[in-house]
């Protein structure tokens, strides 16, 4: 059994898996349960500014995107911050961390933009024994129409800012959430590293709109026949949220700045993933709303596993992808391989046939019996029939060796080469003369 | 009354009221909504899908399963109905595991193949219980056509054949239209006189007209419906018997079994329906499962198949003898009826063991007796009374092409025709093809 203990900015909890901030993490009860079922760590649901707490909608609060059998594959949400009194957050905070000391207890913070509104939550929340803070500047919905979440995460200028005073009036270590809904992740972390930031978290939800009420002709989830955009979770935005993980791990004025990856975190794969492109820990959400607490335990062991079969440690596994993560011009363009369709499990279904006659290179030819081959003069390797096949492993790529002749080409397969050097890139021949 | 399962002779009430009604109830019920979209989530879209070439009606089957999954049955039901009308009778009698579920790759795949029948019911039992065609005729053509047999594929032919514009005249022999799906099929199959329900709705299309109680060769002759419209399709099905060539045939309670099956269906009660004891039932097909079956259910208490080739050749479905089998019936292979046994009335059966040899199959010496108070035959239906203008093929009349018989301006299709495998989907697909092919003669005439 792997050693999954988790140091991240200095704070320690049993695992990398932490809660993130939402409906799961907003009193107590949950917080309890989550802990009693394995959670590392939670950061708790977002509080805002002593006084009257924000009210949320007594409609629906979430709209969803489902796959087959009507698994869960994308949530979006309008609920706002925790609409609980700033006492009540505090002192159950407080209860729950002296109980559960080994785990991570965060709070994240969302208050108005100036730097009075900042100091007095700090000071408010010093003595609840908490290992840190993270600020929300995620959130696009509701509270980003009153300048606070996405609203201050849009502008770098803002985070570099409020990271500044967070630092200036706690010593707890902060955590910096970022919006995805930016142009380029890179300008925020950037601003987050020179405010002083400990560290990112990302990524919050994606701004969207689930579906459309088709009689009643509103966006979902739809309060009195109107709608609101939500932000968008789930395992359907894991690609968005590994991309930006690895942008700023991979960048050089970023790549030390620790990252707490979030975003459809589902599985202890996912979760592997999301650590080999440079995230520090896990934050998850969605897939606990779906199934429950307990699904930490697949998490934990099948890490765990991992880990040990990989004779890794976890610190090992921490960015091992990121140096493989390059720009495309990088690619080797002279690594040359072939669909091949393993008889014995295809069952015949046809659709890697109808992809690629359809769309993409006729390079299937289906044969009488419904026998499905590749046609080797005609694949580019594109990987579209491995992709839309049922059967997991059916289709698999087969690298051509080198010196091999690619009938396709009518060229041997050579050594490296990219585009960079690529005689049909005109900035390489430039670059030649 | 008082008899029971163990009452000797035929009787009837041999089981508790309140029985019947569960035995004679849906054998497959239908799905509800979310089992339909759980089912219709399996379908893989596959291209040229293999269960659209295994459906001899040649059902769009991927397609209708996503317009399930997508929320519109009613589009699913329109897929269905544009090749096979008669699309809510096949979901329920076609022998879709040898059919389309059989070549569905999910079969391949994991041995359990997608529902497609139960899917085609959902789809079109949404449809029809609204009460909606989908379909509008086309222009009158002032063409006459008489259709002969109101079962599938007589039925099949007149909605073609009406929706092209033509006015048909549907003949049938039998007090109601339907053919074997008002008469040949066991009561659990098609509940809730189903049959009828679905031959109105599909007279809804309007422009066939229905004359039942007539009959081919008694107040119809081929020559006066030649005369008096423009084309003839017969689909007037295999009404003959054949016999079990056994010394003692003529005991009483020695039944066909297709006049037992159509009794059944007819009776409203029942509890008031006779049946044996013992009950033995000689053949190997479809019939024969439904005989025994159904007697079981009315209370027998022994009920025994026997058929005279090997299991392998049983004309009836692996999941049809399973059926059978789960409901207490007892099945014997490879055994021939060699005499009828009783004194009036029958009291047994004497077998003989064949055994299959190079010249085709003969008696052993080793034989049997089973006790029987009933005897069902079910070994095959004879073409009877067939015009004799008509060339015959194999005992059967000879077709080429989409149905065209041997005398100009005269179709055939369903079990009558030479060709085919004698199923409800296939009588379907022929008549349908014949109304194509009658339609395409009449306009072409000028």
């Amino acid at each position: 059994m792997a050693d999954l203990r988790s140091d991240f900015i200095g704070i320690k909890s049993p695992n990398p898996f932490w809660l993130a901030s939402a409906p799961p993490t907003d009193k107590e009860y949950n917080v309890r349960r989550a802990f009693e079922a394995g959670w590392g760590g939670v950061v708790w649901k977002t509080l805002g500014s002593e006084g009257p707490p924000i009210v949320n909608v007594n409609g629906p609060r979430y709209g969803a995107v489902w796959g087959a059998d009507r698994r869960l594959l994308g949530l979006n949400n309008i609920e706002l911050i925790t609409d609980r009194p700033l006492e009540v957050n505090l002192r159950e905070i407080r209860q729950v961390k002296r109980d559960w000391p080994d785990r991570a207890m965060i709070i994240s913070l969302m208050v108005p933009c100036d730097e009075e509104s900042w100091k007095d939550i700090l000071t408010r929340i010093e003595d609840t024994g908490a290992d840190g803070v993270e600020l929300n500047f995620g959130c696009p919905h509701g509270m980003a129409e009153r300048g606070m979440g996405s609203a201050v995460g849009q502008v770098p200028e803002y985070i570099e800012m409020v990271t500044r005073w967070v630092k200036q009036y706690s010593r707890m270590p902060c955590i910096v959430k970022l919006t995805p809904n930016v142009t380029s992740i890179l300008p925020p972390a950037m601003a987050a590293h020179r405010g002083g930031a400990d560290a990112v978290s990302l990524i919050n939800t994606v701004k969207s709109i689930t579906n459309v009420d088709l009689d009643q002709f509103s966006p979902f989830p739809m309060i009195d026949g109107k709608g609101s955009h939500g932000g968008y979770c789930g395992p359907a935005v894991k690609p968005i949220a590994l991309n930006m993980v690895a942008e700023i791990a991979r960048n050089r004025e970023t790549r030390t700045l620790p990252i707490s990856g979030i975003g459809g975190v589902t599985t202890w794969r996912d979760a592997a993933e999301f650590l080999a492109l440079g995230a520090g820990n896990v934050q998850v959400c969605t897939a606990a709303m779906t199934y429950g607490f307990k699904i930490v335990q697949e998490m934990i062991s099948g890490l765990s596993q991992y880990l040990d079969e990989k004779d890794m440690a976890l610190s090992d596994l921490i960015g091992r992808a990121v140096p493989n993560f390059v720009e495309w011009q990088d690619l080797n363009l002279n690594y040359v391989t072939k669909a091949r369709i393993n008889p014995d499990t295809c069952i015949g279904c046809g659709r890697c046939y109808a992809a690629c006659e359809d769309t993409s290179h006729q390079a299937i030819a289906m044969k009488p019996g419904r026998v499905f081959e590749v046609i080797d003069a005609e694949c580019v390797a594109c990987n579209l029939c491995v992709n839309v096949c049922p059967v997991e492993d059916c289709i698999t790529m087969e690298e051509l060796p080198q010196g091999a002749l690619d009938p396709r080409t009518g060229r041997r397969v050579t050594g490296y080469g990219n585009w960079t050097e690529h005689p049909n890139n005109p900035a390489a021949v430039k670059a030649a003369e | 009354m008082s008899n029971s399962p163990l009452t000797p002779g035929v009787v009837p009430g041999r089981l508790p009221a309140a029985s019947y009604r569960d035995h004679f109830a849906d054998k497959e019920p239908a799905l509800d909504r979310h089992e339909a979209h759980v089912a219709a989530d399996r379908c893989y879209f596959c291209h040229d899908a293999p269960c659209i070439t295994a459906c001899p009606t040649s059902i769009d089957i991927p397609l209708f399963i996503r317009q399930i999954a997508t929320g519109t049955p009613e589009a699913a039901a329109r897929t269905i109905f544009e090749q096979n009308i008669l699309g809510g009778m096949c979901a329920r009698v076609c022998p879709t595991e040898q059919l389309c579920e059989e070549a569905c790759v999910r079969e391949a795949a994991e041995g359990k193949p997608v529902e497609i029948g139960r899917l085609q019911r959902f789809a079109t039992d949404s449809l029809m219980a609204q009460g909606v065609h989908p379909f509008i005729r086309s222009a009158a053509t002032g063409k006459r056509v008489a259709v002969v047999g109101a079962g599938p594929a007589g039925l099949a032919a007149a909605h073609r054949l009406a929706l092209h514009g033509h006015e048909v005249t549907l003949y049938d022999a039998r007090p109601k239209a339907g053919g074997l799906n008002e008469y040949g099929i066991a009561a659990y199959k098609a509940p809730n006189d189903f049959a009828q329900a679905e031959v109105n709705w599909l007279l809804s299309i309007g422009g066939i007209r229905v004359e039942t109680g007539r009959a081919l060769g008694h107040d119809l002759t081929l020559d006066d419906l030649r005369s008096s419209f423009d084309a003839v399709f017969l689909g007037i099905g295999l009404s003959g018997v054949n016999a079990l060539r056994a010394e003692g045939e003529d005991r009483s309670h020695v039944q066909d079994a297709v006049e037992f099956i159509a009794t059944l269906r007819q009776c409203e009660d029942k509890a008031s329906l006779p049946v044996g004891r013992d009950v033995v039932v000689i053949g190997g097909g479809m019939t024969a499962v439904d005989a025994a079956v159904q007697s079981k259910l009315l209370g027998a208490e022994t009920v025994t198949i026997v058929y005279r080739r090997g299991q392998d050749r049983m004309s009836a479905s692996g999941h049809e003898q399973s059926h059978a089998t789960s409901k207490g019936v007892r099945i014997i292979t490879g055994a021939a009826p060699l005499r009828v046994l009783g004194n009036g009335a029958v009291t047994g059966v004497e077998f003989a063991y064949t055994a299959d040899g190079p010249d085709g199959l003969r008696l052993t010496p080793e034989t049997f007796v089973l006790k029987a108070d009933q005897v069902f035959r079910a070994i095959g239906q004879t073409l009877r009374g067939a015009p004799a203008a008509l060339r015959l093929d194999g005992g059967k009349i000879a077709v080429t092409g989409a149905g065209r018989t041997s005398l100009p301006g005269v179709w055939a299709g369903g079990d009558c025709a030479a060709g085919g495998n004698d199923l409800t989907v296939t009588a379907v697909a022929e008549g349908r093809d014949a109304a194509e092919d009658i339609h395409a003669a009449l306009m072409a005439a000028p």
